[in-house]
Parts: structure tokens; sequence; C-alpha cells
């Protein structure tokens, strides 16, 4: 035995030669990054749930040689082409005008000199993803296929309560409103060169929806879905912060300081008949919403019945705990050092704030005609909670409205826009789908 | 606004139809659907009005007699509960009176209900 020789293999196998390999430093950045949100996630509370999870996963898929994640292997799926499983390579060329598939030849021409002897798999599936890829490439399997993003909507409706928006439906303009920010967002994103499904994905983050970012990202633009993902909870857990000097500046005192009326009580049979009417109406309308809207009132049905209690439960905590932890880390994963550190993912970061911005403005300046309309009955304030972080937006509500009178309790009046919201982002994302995808 | 090009970059003027496009479908559907919540509201109404309808006739000589005790000094009218327990209606008007900072005799509670 060659002792040497041995150490010498040891030491370029490790991980530690890899930063070391051209290119190498970015990973060193992105585990620099990763502890970052981390710290976010852990010592600033920033949507911890998910955060941590997601830096996780960041900072295991930029470990080198880990091989947990693929990030070869996924864009030969997406692209539909052959997939060099030796070397993690997709057998694609980018140009200017877009991706070309290469034939064999071409590839092994192109194969530099080291690299290891190629293993060509011709047309990839989940099976093949199965047996080739790590232990993140296998959970990555239920956001490609867009399960994740879905069990999460059906805990979301177990835990969501549409009373105020049964009592109030004209809150559901407000809901419709605070997706402003989706299709500006998106505007602003085409106009910086993104192709149309990689500007409907950065504009969904807008909707403050991060399910609903997720599974769109994932279908229409998914070597995208790290920085999306990131900015979507990251800004979620920002919400007080964007959202409060922008209602300030928009609302006046006296605005501020109106009192709504209590809405009315909604009976349990309403309860029970509204997420099956939403989810037959707004399928029918818009049928790519299926999966979201579908899953949400499903779970919300469960909840309602009275008789599905050990289901609903399940949904509200075991399941969405679950599920919570494998999308975290697997979305995580796909923010690899590469894919991350460009230009992109700068564009996506400043765009996903002014999605966030304009949601906020649109919802308050509906809620601004909805108290002229009203005679001064409703209060602006709740236009802002339009945008679907639920409770948090409601909250900011509440907090913003009880500055201006100690005495004004808006949280329920703001949970009605804030659940419409919700069903807003949902419908924004099936145009995006149906358009784009 | 050429579907074949959505999946290349887009100039200024088809960018700007796909974002009014996309805008003006979220605030059709939720009008839509808005009135679809609204009639239902309005069928649930008088599916309840009408069962009501009869109650009264039959139920108007047992009809309990009206509470005749004197309130409390300093209270006004009375609060109605729906599913809500005395000792938590106390606790919450308690709680609401602390926040406020003002007395539980200067303030009026309409109705407490419980949010399901």
């Amino acid at each position: 035995m060659d002792i040497l020789q041995t150490l010498s293999k040891l030491v370029s196998d490790s991980g530690f030669a890899g930063f070391f390999a051209s290119g190498g430093w970015k990973y060193l950045v992105m585990i620099l990054i990763a502890c970052v949100l981390l710290y976010l996630g852990i010592g600033k509370k920033f949507e911890p749930l998910l955060l941590v999870g997601i830096a996780f996963g960041a900072l295991l898929t930029n470990i080198p040689g880990a091989g947990l994640y693929h990030m070869g292997m996924w864009d030969a799926y997406v692209n539909e082409c052959a997939y060099d499983a030796a070397n993690d390579a997709a057998l694609i060329e980018v140009t200017d005008e877009g991706t070309r598939l290469l034939t064999v030849e071409e590839y092994l021409s192109t194969l530099p000199q080291g690299a290891k002897e190629p293993n060509i798999v011709e047309h990839l599936s989940f099976t093949d993803v199965a047996h080739f890829g790590g232990l993140l490439d296998i959970l990555y399997i239920g956001v490609k296929a867009g399960i994740y993003p879905c069990l999460i909507f059906i805990g979301i409706g177990a835990m969501t309560d549409f009373g105020p928006l049964i009592a109030r439906p004209s809150s559901l303009l407000l809901g419709a409103a605070a997706q402003l920010g989706v299709f500006l967002a998106m505007f602003g994103a085409m106009l910086l060169g993104f192709t149309g499904p990689e500007a409907g994905s950065i504009g969904i983050i807008g909707g403050a929806d991060g399910p609903t970012a997720i599974l769109t990202t994932s279908k229409l633009a998914p070597h995208l879905l790290g920085p999306i993902a990131i900015a979507a909870y990251s800004y979620m857990a920002l919400i007080p912060m964007i959202q409060k000097p922008l209602m300030r500046l928009l609302t006046t005192e006296k605005e501020r300081k109106v009192k709504m009326e209590q809405a009315r009580t909604v009976s349990k049979v309403e309860k029970i008949v509204f997420p099956i009417l939403v989810s037959v109406f707004v399928i029918l309308l818009i049928p790519s919403t299926a999966p979201l809207i579908g899953c949400l009132m499903f779970g919300n049905l469960l909840r309602e019945t009275g008789v599905t209690e050990r289901l609903s439960d399940t949904a509200q905590n075991a399941l969405m705990n679950i599920v919570t932890l494998f999308l975290g880390i697997s979305v995580g994963a796909t923010t690899v050092a590469t894919r991350f550190l460009t230009f992109q993912t700068i564009a996506i970061v400043v765009l996903g704030v002014i999605a966030f911005m304009f949601s906020t403005i649109g919802g308050l300046l509906v809620g601004k005609l909805m108290y002229v309309l009203s005679g001064g009955k409703v209060n602006p304030l709740i236009g802002s909670a339009g945008v679907s972080a639920v409770p948090m937006a409601a909250r900011v509500s509440q907090q913003v409205g009880q500055e201006a009178d100690p005495s004004n309790f808006l949280l329920m009046h703001a949970m009605g826009p804030n659940v419409a919201g919700v069903i807003g982002s949902a419908i924004a994302a099936g145009f995006l789908i149906a358009v784009f995808g | 606004m050429n579907p074949v090009a959505l999946t290349a970059k887009m100039g200024m003027a088809d960018a700007g139809i796909a974002a009014v496009l996309g805008y003006a479908v979220v605030f059709v559907g939720l009008i839509l659907l808005m009135a679809v919540v609204i009639l239902m509201g309005k069928a649930m109404a008088g599916t309840r009005k009408q069962a009501e309808a009869p109650a009264p006739t039959a139920a108007a000589p047992a009809a309990p007699a009206a509470p005749t005790g004197t309130p409390a000094p300093g209270s006004a009218g009375e609060v109605k509960l729906f599913d809500v327990p005395d000792k938590e209606a106390a606790i919450l008007m308690a709680i609401v009176a602390d926040k406020m900072g003002k007395p539980l005799n200067e303030l009026r509670f309409k109705s407490i209900k419980e949010v399901k």
C-alpha cells in the first residue's frame, strides 16, 4: 500500500479540496450566507420554522463533495434531456438565445481533462432520481411534483377561519387589490430581461404566500427556486417593517381612527358550504388553481365539518410540521453556489421587496376607496392585510389602528382581507401557471 | 401578445399587457366569488328565516319572563354572550379595560363571541 498516494487521494477527495478548485470560493460564500440565514431564523426569529430548514439545506448543498443534491440532474429533468450521472451534467448548452440540447457526441467533445468516465442516462424519471440522487434530491421530488406546497395548503386551510370573509364578502376586493405587487414586479422583471416564466415566479413573491411562491416557481422557473423562496420568506418576516411606514404614509389620522361595525355572525352551515362552493367556483373559473385552492378548501372543510377533528388536527400539526421540515431543507438545497451568486439573485431580492411594497399599496388604495364609498365606515388600514401573510399582515393592521386609537380593534376586520389574499394569490398563481406554464 | 413567445424575453408592450391582464383576471375572479358568497349568505338567511317563522306561534305561550333584577351599579345594559362562558367573558372584559387603561364601568360591551 502506497501511504503517500492514499493520503494524497484522501486530501484530493475531501470537501476542503473543493474550496481550492476553480470557483470553490463561491461555496465558502454560500456557507457564510447560510450561516447568516440561520442567524436570522434562530436569533431574529424570521419565519424560523421554514428559514432554519432552508438555511440548513443551503449549508448542506454547498459543502463540496457532499453529493446530497445534484443540480445537473434537475437541469436534465426540467429540460427533458440526457444526463451524465458520473459528472452531474445535463447535456445542454446555455447561450444568450436560450437552451440547446447537446447530442452525446457533442457533449463528450466538451468534457474537460480529468472528468470521470461518463454514465449517460437518456431520459430521467423520478425512479432515476432516487437511483442516482442524494438524500436532498429525493426529498426535492416532493417540491418538483408540487406535493409539499399543496400539503401545506391543506394545513393552512385547516388553520384558517373564513368567517370574517363570509361575513364581509367585500373583503375579497382588498384581497384582489393587494396582488398589485405581483404583476408590477412581474412587469419590472420582464423589463430587466427575465423571461415570462421567470418574471411570473419573481412577481408571485408579492403574493406574500410562501407555498404559492414555491409551487409557481417549481413549475415555471425551478432554477430560481432558492433565491425566490428565501426572498419570499424573508420578506414575510419583515412585513411589519415594510408595511407600517406605507400605512402611515398613505392614510390620514382620521382614517386610521375609524372603528368598524361588528360583522354579522356566520352560521356553521355557511362555513361548511363555503369551502365546497369556493372549490367548485374558482377551479371552474381558473382550472390551474386546482392544486392550491382544492387543498386549501379541503383543509378548511376538515376544520369546519365538526366530524373530522382528528384529520383537522393532523393537518394543522403533524402533517404541517413534517412537510415544513421536508420543504425547507429541500428548497434550501437548490441554492447551489454557482446558481445563487449571480446578478439574478440580487435582482430577485430587489424586485421582491418592490412586489411586497406595491401589494401593500394596492390594498391600502382600495381600502381608501372603500372608506370613501362607505361614507367612512371602512378603515383603510385593513386593506394592507390583503397580502396573504396570515395572520401577520392582519396583526400589523391591528397595531397601526391601535396606535391611532387604543380602543380600536381591527384584527377581526383585517382577517377578512387577509384570508381573501390567500385566495387572491392562489388565483394570481393559477393565472401565471396557465399563461407561462 | 404572441403566446409562442411567452417563454422568451418579452418587449415592454407585451409585458405591460400580461401584467394588466393578470391583475384584471384576479379582480374579476374575486368579484365573481364575492357575488357568489353574497348569494350564499342571502340564501342561508332566507332558509334560516323560513325555519324560524312558525316558531313564535308555537312558543309564544311558553316565552320566559324577562329578567327583573336591577343591574349592578355603574353597569349599562347587558352583554350578549355567544358560546362564551361567563367566567371567560369577565376575564376578557377585564383584559380590555386594563389594556385601554379605563375603569370597567366606563366601558360598554355589546357582545362577546368565540371565533371558530
